[in-house]
């Protein structure tokens, strides 16, 4: 009977939050999470900061822990600024892909924003963060933290010992290639252990040791100079240097010649930070859609059973309408769509599909249109999609209608857009496919990989852009980013840009005309 | 149940490094943004903060991006109302589809200005004038403050408290809460001693039941109100005061005839502020008086002094005549500190310069504690003359001066770096700032 009065009860009442109350609406919040929604989910610890400390979050990428570079300064100027002068709010959260998993609470926060921020980082993320593939495969949510750490304290002895100046030319260049450094198709290294890289080290050394000059006395094989032979020779090298890389950093980090090891470590360090960030930006839609979808559900819940007052429902629900508003896209207020919105609204979808689908529904989506688990339908796709997958799956008709999608064709050189599709039959698999695609990183930055050097020769480093639809790099900021490449690399560096259709050259560039 | 961590007690200044290492990095760009600051505002001004916008140059991060002009594209966009496949769209002027703004790319980041502090701005400022370390800080140094006794606080350090208060409170609270005193419970107590050494009966039993109850009721009272408790306590309040100093006045006399350009105007005006850094920081009020003098001196405000321009012989003399006839309606030596700069390209009236040497002989030395002369040289010039004794009629006669008077300081500069000895013995002088009461 008690508990039957108490389960009755309010959770919360009135604004101000105290740890009691937070932990309360935690447990009940994540009871509802495992049972209702199954969610599976890491260990959570929350922690409560100021709203200068959250400026601080901002500025160093949202991470607890980062090395100090004069860049994250002016970001944290900037942010500053705009939150001073009240242009931006800041986040209630900030959650990071940990086990156990952070979730950082502002105190500014009301009880119903702590409620709800609760359900949608503490479960919702976290969810994501241990179920999805991607960040099961390339992410090590136990590690980053003891690695920042490790990265901040090896930064700033590099800093001690070989002056700042050193080290932040080395982080300048760097950061500038950090959008080409992530592995995109196939998984990165493990982070090595403290043992490993000891391992790595002996053998290193067992090299040097064993270091015989004789053989480098052998008299080459004749008939160098025969076209094939080049050919040969050209292709032995991309071999053994295991060309074509994408991963710049990385190719740098193990190929560059003037690279010492304290350099090559500060590079490496910056490859695994945009290494961990990397599946974050393929899955925003999703992410943050499967944490919204969280909280709204888990809130409706709530309020249901009696759990939470009609007045922070509807502090709640403001909020959260808030967090969820898509402008069209003549509004001023329109600055392309909101991820939130999009995902919320695709996996409500793919809710009223399972359990109340239309014929059109059950078209376009057999295998799932009105079986009515829409939970393992979710569960499913939170697990195994990335943005650009997922909507290429779920994206459905009666979802385009109501945003009345279109898309507009853009050719550099013509005066005028042009509407390719609009949200009728024969333009939703083109929507879907061109949405799905805009949402595909590795197509919508820059293709740049490393096709040749001659290490024994002039050691010319020869980048490629694969030029996608005529698509060409900005010539200033390609400029600056080429001169730090040749910092890395120590030697000239040329980038041609080649036409990923055709195979025509388009132009290149050179640090030598720089 | 999650694990809750209360950060809020953590240390704020996280991303501090990062500042500093951001300025360290744009320093040249602050640095002129302070020097034209410094051209264009007052002497007074510079002993603030600074509002500056984001520097831009050396602060770019490069990456591979896109090219706006080239290409085909695809934008996905909501909200369609009256659109069908194959539709034109003229492109809006200037661009659309913009993206989210980074920062260090956004066109509107002209309005975006950021506080630089009082000692930042300081460092930058002193940057090229060379400054001894020392100088600098005692410059940076805000007027000292003493501790003065301003009555009593209810918080405080331990070493602060007041006993006196502090027991008065005690003792009143004692009388309103009804404190049973030491001196009742003892005598209750000899009452039930009393009691029990007699032989015992019914009533004296009935009689020592009741005291002992009493007896038990007043220690308990006793427990429950503290013979000194938390708010009792009064410490002794400090408010911090200023220390008394003498005022002081600061006389800028500049020849602005045709021969003083630009440059020249640009050091004298960084000789003025640095002498006026330097009175600021020891004397709790501080004044400056303009005399600008072609072959006729004038008092002028600080804009017609460093921007207008006047044509005109060159006779010093009547400067330090104003100078004179200013002192004696104004600043009585008695009550003020006179400090006085002159800054000159060391033309003047062959004649005038010997009543230059009376002048400042006879009377103005005699009132005044310190006086600097600059002569504003082309660096090109700077390796004839060095320290060499023939120059302008100005300097050799100023030379006389200088070797009379020990408070007379005289120097040729050709670069902001030579300032800063003109003052060296100043500096030199001053008592320590630095300590405190």
């Amino acid at each position: 009977m008690a508990s039957q009065a108490r389960k009755s009860a309010l959770l919360f009442s009135g604004s101000d939050w105290d740890f009691a109350k937070l932990s309360r609406v935690y447990d009940e919040i994540e009871a509802i999470a495992l049972e209702e929604l199954r969610l599976d989910i890491y260990p959570v610890q929350m922690e409560v900061i100021s709203s200068e400390q959250m400026l601080d979050a901002y500025s160093s990428v949202g991470m607890p822990l980062m090395y100090r570079h004069w860049s994250f300064g002016k970001h944290f100027i900037y942010d500053e600024l705009l939150y001073r002068k009240g242009a931006r709010g800041l986040a209630y959260e900030i959650v990071i892909n940990s086990n156990p998993c952070i979730v950082y609470l502002m105190e500014e926060n009301t009880m119903a924003l702590q409620a709800l921020v609760t359900a949608h980082a503490a479960l919702g993320h976290n969810h994501f963060f241990k179920n999805n593939h991607l960040f099961r495969q390339w992410t090590d949510a136990g590690g980053i933290l003891s690695y920042l750490d490790f990265a901040k304290g090896y930064i700033a002895r590099c800093e001690e010992r070989h002056g700042l100046a050193a080290v932040e030319s080395i982080l300048d260049a760097a950061h500038a290639l950090m959008e080409q450094g992530v592995f995109r198709y196939h998984r990165p290294p493990k982070l090595s252990s403290e043992q490993q890289r000891e391992g790595l080290r002996e053998r290193l050394e067992y090299e040097e040791r064993s270091f015989n000059d004789l053989w480098r006395t052998l008299p080459p094989s004749s008939g160098k100079n025969k076209p094939e032979a080049r050919d040969e020779i050209l292709a032995e090298r991309k071999k053994s240097l295991n060309l074509p890389e994408e991963n710049l950093l990385y190719f740098l980090e193990k190929n560059s010649l003037v690279l010492e090891p304290w350099q090559r470590e500060v590079v490496r360090i910056v490859r695994v930070v945009a290494q961990y960030f990397y599946p974050q930006r393929q899955t925003q839609v999703m992410n943050e859609g499967c944490a919204t979808f969280v909280h709204y559900t888990i809130m409706n819940l709530l309020f249901d059973r009696g759990r939470i007052s009609e007045g922070a429902m509807l502090e709640i629900l403001r909020n959260h309408s808030n967090v969820v508003f898509q402008p069209g896209f003549d509004d001023p207020r329109f600055s392309g769509i909101n991820p939130y919105a999009l995902g919320l609204d695709m996996m409500q979808d793919i809710q009223r599909i399972s359990t109340a689908p239309t014929a059109e529904d059950r078209d376009w989506f057999p295998d799932f249109a009105g079986r009515g688990d829409w939970r393992e339908t979710l569960l499913d796709a939170w697990a195994n999609h990335r943005d650009e997958s997922f909507i290429h799956q779920y994206l459905s008709p009666a979802l385009i209608r109501k945003w009345r999608l279109f898309v507009l064709a853009d050719g550099a050189d013509e005066p005028h857009y042009q509407v390719a599709s609009i949200h009728n039959e024969r333009g939703y698999r083109k929507i879907r496919s061109a949405l799905a695609h805009s949402y595909e990183i590795g197509a919508k930055r820059p293709d740049i990989e490393v096709v040749d050097v001659d290490l024994l020769g002039d050691r010319h480093l020869r980048l490629q852009h694969n030029v996608k639809n005529g698509i060409l790099l900005d010539g200033e900021s390609r400029d600056a980013t080429l001169r730090h490449i040749r910092r890395l690399w120590g030697y000239d560096v040329s980038l041609a840009a080649v036409d990923a259709e055709t195979g025509a050259v388009l132009g290149e560039r050179s640090t030598k005309d720089l | 149940m999650p694990i809750f961590i209360d950060r809020r007690l953590n240390p704020k200044d996280k991303s501090l490094g990062n500042r500093q290492r951001f300025l360290k990095r744009a320093r040249e760009e602050l640095k002129r943004n302070i020097r034209d600051r410094v051209r264009a505002g007052g002497i007074a001004d510079l002993d603030r903060e600074h509002a500056v916008p984001i520097p831009r140059k050396g602060t770019g991060e490069p990456t591979f991006s896109d090219a706006k002009d080239s290409g085909r594209r695809q934008h996905i966009l909501p909200g369609n109302k009256s659109f069908n496949a194959g539709d034109l769209v003229p492109k809006p002027s200037g661009g659309g589809g913009a993206g989210a703004s980074a920062p260090g790319t956004t066109e509107s980041e002209d309005d975006f200005r950021f506080v630089l502090s009082r000692e930042e701005v300081l460092d930058l400022f002193f940057e090229d004038l060379e400054l001894p370390d020392l100088v600098k800080l005692s410059l940076k140094q805000i007027l000292s403050f003493k501790p003065k006794r301003a009555g009593f606080a209810a918080s405080g350090a331990p070493t602060n408290i007041n006993v006196g208060r502090t027991m008065r409170n005690s003792h009143g609270r004692r009388i309103a809460l009804r404190r049973p005193k030491r001196a009742e419970v003892e005598a209750l107590a000899q009452q039930i001693a009393d009691l029990e050494a007699k032989p015992p009966n019914a009533k004296t039993h009935e009689r020592i039941v009741a005291l002992r109850e009493e007896l038990d009721r007043l220690e308990r009272r006793r427990r429950r109100i503290a013979y000194v408790d938390p708010v009792d306590i009064r410490f002794n309040r400090f408010d911090p005061q200023p220390r008394p100093n003498a005022s002081a006045v600061m006389f800028c006399l500049m020849d602005v005839s045709g021969s003083m350009g630009e440059r020249e105007k640009d050091l004298a005006k960084r000789f003025f502020v640095l002498l006026h850094l330097f009175l600021t920081r020891r004397y709790e009020r501080t004044e400056i008086v303009f005399i600008r003098h072609t072959h006729e001196a004038k008092e002028v405000d600080e804009h017609t002094f460093f921007y207008h321009t006047q044509s005109g012989g060159t006779v010093v003399s009547t400067a330090l005549e104003e100078m004179h006839r200013i002192i004696e309606e104004r600043y009585p030596a008695s009550e003020w500190n006179i400090y006085a700069a002159q800054a000159s390209d060391g033309d003047n009236f062959a004649t005038d310069s010997e009543r230059c040497i009376e002048l400042l002989d006879r009377r103005l030395m005699r009132l005044c504690q310190y006086f600097a002369y600059v002569e504003i040289i082309d660096e090109r010039e700077s390796h004839i003359f060095g320290s060499t004794e023939n120059g302008t009629s100005l300097w050799r006669a100023y030379n006389a001066v200088d070797q009379k008077w020990p408070s007379f300081q005289m120097r040729r500069i050709a670069a902001p770096a030579d300032i800063y000895p003109v003052f060296r013995e100043l500096f030199a002088r001053q008592p320590d700032l630095r300590k405190s009461a």
